[in-house]
């Protein structure tokens, strides 16, 4: 009985020190805001979403068509409206970037 | 020392609190050091909660009787791997090891998040905090695993049918997939409150719902292959309530892996991806209520308690808050792309979501019908196997044609000129299969037979997938074939990866179209010497003998078994009588053949004083294909989940250009 008690003293002091121990390390720090995204950090990161999302489609559908999966006809349909999708998010991510061809996806 | 296990408990419970009220706080106020208190607590949650756990499985081993739970779950001759697995075998210990997994499960997800998805994490963490402290709750105030007596000589044992290593990993599996189905709720909610619903939700929860899912589904055949060798009814899958609550979140979560593959490529589905992870984690949750509250009769239910309407009313909360939470942020989540075409890989992919949600919502209708019914009318109305298997098929055959159609339609739109050539192999292979199986007499079940041809379609297509793939991967420099091969499943884990997962479904669909559709049955009662046929089998009652094992008294029948006029030795069934529980278990005789993956199943269903013996005999043909299902199952389910470097490689690209860590 007492000695599991001292261990559940024991236990329950050590979680308080774990849950209090950002604010013993920092008792007085320069700034306690969270450190969040600004607007235009998420903006950045949902382009560069975009871009990746474009990109992986565009790489899909080389990989495919070089399967058999997408016939010519389907990847002569496909792949100019991907290749200028990629262009685009390359140009909002950077629009001096944009400005030169579509790159083609690496497989 | 239940003083331990309880002082531990009571401690998680403060911890989890802090987590959900610090954690909501840090998050509204913006405050960076009560954000990680509160990531802290987590941590520590979990340490509290294994201390718990400790204690209980301590106090199991040393058969500590003062403890209720050990007293009412082992008996000092209990085996010490059953005496373990008592640990789960209960109602307390098994929401104790909800507890542990959950805490577990959040403080890993939010360490490993809390670099890259900061201000996402500071959601997540209320949120686990929440779920944490109903189940903390649960343990220290209505079903205590930790409450003591005075210790009886000994215990009361455990049901005879849990005596089985199946059950030393089926629960736990299971728990695991209920509880990891928790993850890509506490993140999805987490995503809502904090209004980042940008990709990367998804990506932090992507290997943890691959991972419960996975669990899930190998916990459930594990519990399938548990009833049949176990409660020696003749079968593996009953639509009880107890196997459909842990049916109904896997098909949950299926849909939910196929969807979110959609909104991944092309931006679309937020909402019903969101609303798919809360199907999924509610039905997680309700699946547990049905398992522990015994407000269901079921051949798996073991308990009758008082925590049912905490759960119903936890339940209904969840549900509530987390639509509620869709609803405020829906502006957020609407799609900027739009389907293209009904012809499409991702159109295929929403016909495969509708089908499996349908399937769901029957399952869960077939579950509640008899409450409903006791509440309105008075009288618990059970919808029996013919409801469940009309549904299965109605929903289940175009699933499995689905399954073939979706991976050869291209993204975006198909023109039915490259259908009709890409179709043209499988349909041919299909069409073949189905004809030479309708001469060979499959044709006395037509949605067996339908099965098949389906499935022998999606075999091709998977067959032929590999192939075009691997042959294009030596076209682009492999060195050899199997360099391709490996390079291709290496360079795209989820897509090849989910083809493996897509072959064991159809092996699957094969082993319970021919153990159900194309079995034979044959009851008899014997006396020695007697014999009886089913199928091409004989089988010739020889000996009755018995024999006292560790802690049951075990009667067995002897039959000789031939198959025309080859002799195939002898296959034993019979019972055991076990003594501290008072309880008789069947327990059936298994022959296997491994060639063609057919069952002989006997079991004793009545031993007489006499020395005859009531027989019941199955053939089921092809039922082991549904065991092999499981272990490619496992093997598809590894490579989906084994980490991916070029992935990690992009992702951590993306987020150092916008500044973020590059690690998660």
């Amino acid at each position: 009985m007492t000695l599991a008690l001292v261990l559940a003293a024991t236990l329950a002091v050590a979680c308080v020190v774990v849950v209090a121990l950002p604010f013993l390390r920092e008792p007085d720090p320069e700034s306690d805001e969270l450190d969040q995204l600004d607007d235009e950090e998420r903006r950045q990161l949902e382009l560069r979403e975009t871009r990746d999302r474009a990109l992986a489609a565009l790489k899909e559908l080389e990989f495919d068509h070089r399967t058999g999966t997408v016939s010519d006809e389907d990847y002569r349909a496909q792949v100019g409206p991907l290749r200028r999708e990629v262009a685009a998010s390359l140009q909002a991510l950077d629009p001096e970037a944009g400005k030169g061809p579509p790159p083609a996806a690496r497989n | 020392m239940p003083e331990l296990g309880r002082a531990a408990l009571l401690v998680t419970l403060g911890l989890t609190l802090y987590a959900f009220v610090g954690g909501a706080a840090a998050a509204h106020l913006g405050r960076r050091r009560l954000a990680r208190s509160a990531q802290n607590a987590l941590v520590a949650a979990f340490v509290s909660t294994a201390v718990a756990a400790a204690v209980l499985l301590s106090a199991l081993l040393r058969n500590d009787f003062s403890f209720e739970y050990v007293a009412r779950t082992t008996s000092r001759a209990l085996p010490t791997a059953y005496t373990i697995s008592a640990f789960w075998g209960g109602q307390e210990g098994s929401l104790l090891l909800w507890l542990l997994v959950l805490t577990g499960f959040g403080a890993a997800a939010v360490s490993l998040n809390r670099s890259w998805a900061r201000d996402l994490i500071v959601w997540v963490v209320p949120v686990f905090g929440a779920i944490a402290s109903f189940f903390a709750f649960l343990v220290v105030a209505v079903a205590s695993p930790f409450a003591t007596q005075a210790p009886p000589l000994d215990g009361a044992g455990m049901n005879p049918s849990l005596q089985n290593p199946y059950m030393l990993a089926h629960p736990p599996l299971l728990y695991l997939g209920y509880v990891g189905l928790g993850v890509p709720f506490a993140f999805a909610m987490g995503a809502l409150l904090s209004a980042r619903l940008d990709e990367r939700w998804l990506i932090a929860t992507r290997r943890w719902t691959l991972f419960a899912w996975a669990a899930l589904g190998i916990g459930q055949l594990l519990g399938s292959h548990w009833a049949y060798v176990e409660v020696g009814w003749g079968g593996y899958y009953a639509w009880d309530p107890v196997e459909n609550a842990a049916l109904m979140p896997w098909l949950a979560a299926t849909a939910f892996l196929h969807s979110v593959m959609i909104q991944e490529k092309r931006g679309m589905l937020k909402v019903w991806n969101v609303l798919l992870v809360i199907i999924a984690f509610s039905l997680s949750l309700f699946g547990t209520f049905l398992t522990r509250s015994g407000v269901v009769n079921s051949i798996h239910s073991f308990t009758q308690s008082s925590i049912g309407p905490w759960f119903l009313a936890f339940i209904a909360v969840v549900v509530t808050l987390s639509v509620a939470l869709v609803l405020w942020r829906l502006p957020l989540l609407r799609s900027p792309t739009r389907l293209e075409s009904p012809v499409s890989r991702e159109a295929a992919f929403l016909y495969n979501n509708l089908l499996l949600l349908a399937l769901c919502l029957a399952i869960l209708w077939g579950v509640v019908y008899p409450l409903l019914s006791e509440a309105v009318r008075g009288e618990s109305v059970v919808l029996g196997r013919s409801y469940y298997d009309f549904f299965l098929r109605a929903f289940g055959l175009p699933l499995l044609l689905l399954m073939g159609i979706g991976p050869l339609i291209a993204w975006r739109r198909a023109s039915l000129r490259s259908l009709a050539t890409t179709f043209r192999w499988p349909t041919a292979f299909a069409v073949a299969t189905g004809v030479v199986l309708l001469f060979l007499g499959a044709g006395s079940s037509i949605p067996g037979l339908v099965a098949y041809t389906f499935s022998a379609f999606v075999l091709a297509t998977i067959v032929m997938e590999f192939a075009r793939g691997t042959r294009a991967r030596k076209a682009l420099g492999a060195t050899s074939w199997p360099g391709a091969f490996s390079s291709l499943v290496s360079r795209n884990r989820r897509r090849y990866g989910g083809y493996v997962v897509h072959a064991a479904i159809v092996l699957l669909a094969i082993g319970v179209a021919g153990s159900s559709a194309f079995d034979s049955v044959a009851d008899a009662k014997l006396a020695r010497g007697d014999s009886m046929r089913v199928g091409d089998y004989t089988l010739v009652y020889r000996s009755l003998d018995e024999r006292s094992g560790p802690n049951a008294t075990e009667i067995r029948a002897t039959l000789d078994v031939k198959r025309g006029d080859r002799d195939l030795g002898t296959i034993r069934a019979g019972k055991n009588a076990y003594t501290i529980e008072q309880q008789v278990s069947n327990e059936v005789g298994i022959r296997s053949d491994r060639l063609t993956g057919e069952d002989l199943f006997v079991i004793a269903e009545q031993i007489d004083p006499n020395g005859t013996v009531y027989f019941r005999v199955f053939v089921k043909p092809l039922v082991n294909l549904i065991w092999l299902a499981g272990l490619v199952f496992l093997l598809g389910s590894v490579i989906t989940l084994w980490p991916d470097r070029r992935e990690q490689r992009r992702l951590a690209t993306r987020t150092t250009e916008v500044g973020l860590p590059a690690t998660r």
